[in-house]
């Protein structure tokens, strides 16, 4: 268990800082590889959605320096990023991984997108390669537990996410939202779903504009609605009611002249600005004006909030649940670490067993069958005999801190140092035993 | 009789006026339907209050406490009005106070001041009267409006988790509301004024446009016309019509004043 983690999320930092942190889906996977090769770290992953930056690693002594590969990485002075970082290690490392899997961390608890999230970052790093043993079983057991919570619990039941937020806001100022129009800047997922969201309730057209024009052209026809050049984005935008902006543009491309425009041509009907964005899409003095109404992912999540204390019963219930699995996969973890010790030591004891029978075979002459077989039954009942005890201490410890310790003294009581490397190398004998033992115990 | 039924009527809208109070703060659905109820009690008060009084065979509608009571009455029916079509009480929170105010003020005098000037055609009078009311009500209902419009929008504004459990309706139901009364006042007010000015010439063979209560009426006039016409023209709102509203309101109130100056529009001590 030497996880650690370290990141900013919703609640630790603002948008600001989160913008400057984030890593776009295409830079993904050197980052995962930049992380994976710093000192100290084995394996690692990187989590970046719109809501928080994560960096998880398995590292050699549970005391690696992220936050100096974050400065590195990011090239950003140490206090600039320091106030906003948190640091999980260990078992509270794992329990941030369920947590966030499990929705209980989002800004809208119970929401289902951070699973996907998740799972494409965990993907992407597989596909790089560092992602391997530790931080495999960890995310696999994540998903696990997120399933888990998602059917136990009533978090995600109400889903209150970013896009139905999106729709009872528009309705706080739309009042009906039948016959109004959305815009679609920037083609990506969320807006996508918040659009599908606001074309439920009622909204009539849609328009979209993506800086690739036949991504536009492509969401435009599943909505049945109409694609727009992006340098047409000005001269239409003023038909839209509702604006769903997420490019990935480094600077605001809605600026408060803009918005002068746009009202004076739709005779000072209000607009509705969502800006999904991360740079946020729309500048922040688009807001002083009458009329119209912004909204960015911290105001969302600050519209949510009313919703959060719904779900505080639900969310404890879960928080219960990942409490167990956290202590269950620990206890796993180090019943992993005994395994090889185990594996090691039957091998041992059946190579000696082999090896005096072999031995003794020349002065028995001929057995029959029957006798071979007594033999072999004799042989084998003495060793498990013999084995149960050591076995079963070594599951017992292994849910202790001592789990180490005894390891060691077995190790050395029955020398199976280098034998244990044989062992280790035969990757699927390994996982064949491992099955064994565990369906024996 | 009927100072008394007024009474009972006042009694009434006093639930509305607290309920104006409280519905600033927090919301609250057990409330408002009892303010509601109220206040359809006390409008059934109000009305047979009125009767009584247009029974009584005077033409005392045209004292000033009368007057007042009947533009209650008026604004409370453009309330139960939108209430009927929007569903939302929100515009209670300024119209029961007014109306509050307009019935105390009524409920209160016994002995009300009447029009002393002698009107020689009663029904240009009272259809002077009732029209001119109409599209105060309408003003009324209109200036709440607006003032319910900006607070709706700063609250949108100020992005709190609040704005969207507030008890206010969507922006732009508010602002239908706040424009239908406007355009529905309108005709009603310009009408007044020129069955007023028949009644004027009837009575005085001129219009003194040099008389304060002429001179503000057509100023709040004025108001009112720029109003409809900078919302039709350019779609003024939120802020700039709130402003052109209250100055429409300060000028209907200062017009119901001029009435204690005015040489032709007077009323005095009976």
């Amino acid at each position: 268990m030497r996880f650690q983690l370290i990141g900013v999320n919703h609640n630790s930092a603002p948008l600001e800082v989160r913008e400057r942190l984030a890593i776009p889906e295409s830079r993904l996977p050197d980052a995962c590889r930049d992380l994976s090769v710093h000192p100290g770290i084995e394996e690692a992953m990187v989590l970046s959605t719109c809501n928080r930056v994560e960096f998880i690693a398995h590292t050699t002594n549970g005391h690696a320096d992220l936050r100096g590969f974050l400065h590195q990485h990011f090239q950003l002075k140490p206090e600039e990023l320091e106030p906003h970082l948190y640091e999980f290690r260990e078992k509270d490392a794992v329990r941030h991984v369920f947590r966030v899997a499990s929705s209980l961390d989002s800004m809208v608890v119970g929401e289902a997108q951070i699973l996907g999230q998740v799972k494409e970052a965990y993907a992407t790093a597989r596909a790089v390669g560092s992602v391997r043993g530790q931080l495999d079983q960890l995310f696999t057991r994540a998903f696990a537990v997120a399933k888990r919570v998602r059917t136990e619990t009533e978090v995600g039941s109400s889903s209150v996410s970013i896009a139905s937020v999106a729709v009872e806001l528009a309705k706080k100022i739309f009042g009906t939202l039948q016959g109004k129009t959305v815009f679609i800047v920037g083609a990506g997922k969320m807006s996508e779903l918040a659009a599908r969201h606001l074309l439920a309730h009622g909204c009539a057209s849609i328009f979209v504009s993506n800086r690739t024009y036949d991504r536009a052209v492509g969401l435009a026809h599943k909505f049945s609605g109409q694609a727009i050049k992006f340098d047409d984005l000005y001269n239409t935008c003023d038909r839209a009611d509702i604006v769903i902006t997420s490019t990935g543009s480094p600077h605001a491309i809605f600026r408060r002249e803009h918005g002068e425009q746009f009202l004076q041509r739709r005779k000072n009907k209000p607009m509705f600005f969502i800006d999904i964005a991360v740079p946020r899409d729309v500048s922040p003095d688009m807001a002083k004006l009458d009329g119209i109404f912004t909204y960015d992912l911290d105001d969302l999540q600050q519209a949510v909030s009313s919703h959060v204390a719904d779900r505080r019963k639900e969310a404890e219930l879960a928080e219960a649940i990942i409490s167990i699995e956290v202590e269950r996969f620990e206890a796993r973890l180090h019943t992993l670490d005994v395994v090889p010790t185990i594996v090691s030591l039957q091998e041992h004891l059946e190579t000696i067993r082999q090896a005096e029978i072999d031995r003794v075979r020349g002065r028995m002459g001929h057995l029959t069958p029957e006798q071979e077989l007594a033999v072999e039954a004799l042989t084998r009942g003495i060793i498990n005999k013999v084995m149960h005890t050591p076995i079963t201490t070594l599951k017992t410890a292994a849910k202790e801190s001592e789990a180490t310790t005894v390891i060691d003294v077995v190790r050395r009581l029955f020398n199976l140092h280098e034998k244990e490397k044989g062992v280790a190398s035969q990757a699927n004998k390994e996982s064949t035993a491992k099955k064994e033992v565990e369906t024996r115990h | 009789m009927s100072i008394l039924w007024l009474r009972f009527a006042l009694a009434c809208y006093f639930i509305g006026l607290v309920y104006a109070f409280v519905a600033l703060r927090r919301t609250s659905d057990l409330f408002s339907r009892i303010a509601l109820h109220a206040a359809s009690l006390g409008m059934v008060f109000h009305f047979v209050s009125l009767v009584e009084l247009f029974l009584s065979g005077h033409v005392v509608w045209a004292s000033v406490h009368n007057g007042e009571s009947l533009l209650a009455f008026l604004s409370m029916t453009f309330f139960m009005v939108t209430y009927a079509i929007y569903k939302t009480t929100s515009p209670g929170v300024v119209v029961f106070p007014i109306v509050f105010f307009l019935t105390f003020v009524a409920a209160v005098d016994q002995q009300p001041v009447l029009l002393t000037s002698f009107v020689s055609n009663k029904g240009w009078l009272v259809a002077h009267i009732i029209l001119i009311f109409t599209g105060y009500a309408a003003l009324v209902l209109s200036f709440g409006a607006s003032l319910l419009y900006l607070v709706q929008e700063r609250r949108l504004k100020s992005k709190q988790p609040a704005s969207l459990t507030s008890f206010l309706p969507a922006l732009e139901v508010i602002d239908q509301i706040g424009y239908r009364s406007l355009l529905l006042g309108f005709p009603f007010m310009t009408l007044g004024l020129l069955t007023g000015s028949v009644v004027a010439l009837t009575t005085y063979g001129r219009v003194d446009f040099l008389d304060p209560k002429i001179l503000l009426s057509l100023l709040m006039w004025a108001v009112y016309m720029v109003m409809v016409f900078t919302r039709w023209n350019s779609g003024w709102r939120g802020r700039r019509a709130a402003v052109l509203a209250t100055f429409a309101f300060v000028a209907a109130v200062v017009a119901w004043a001029a009435n204690y100056f005015s040489t032709i529009h007077r009323f005095a001590a009976s």
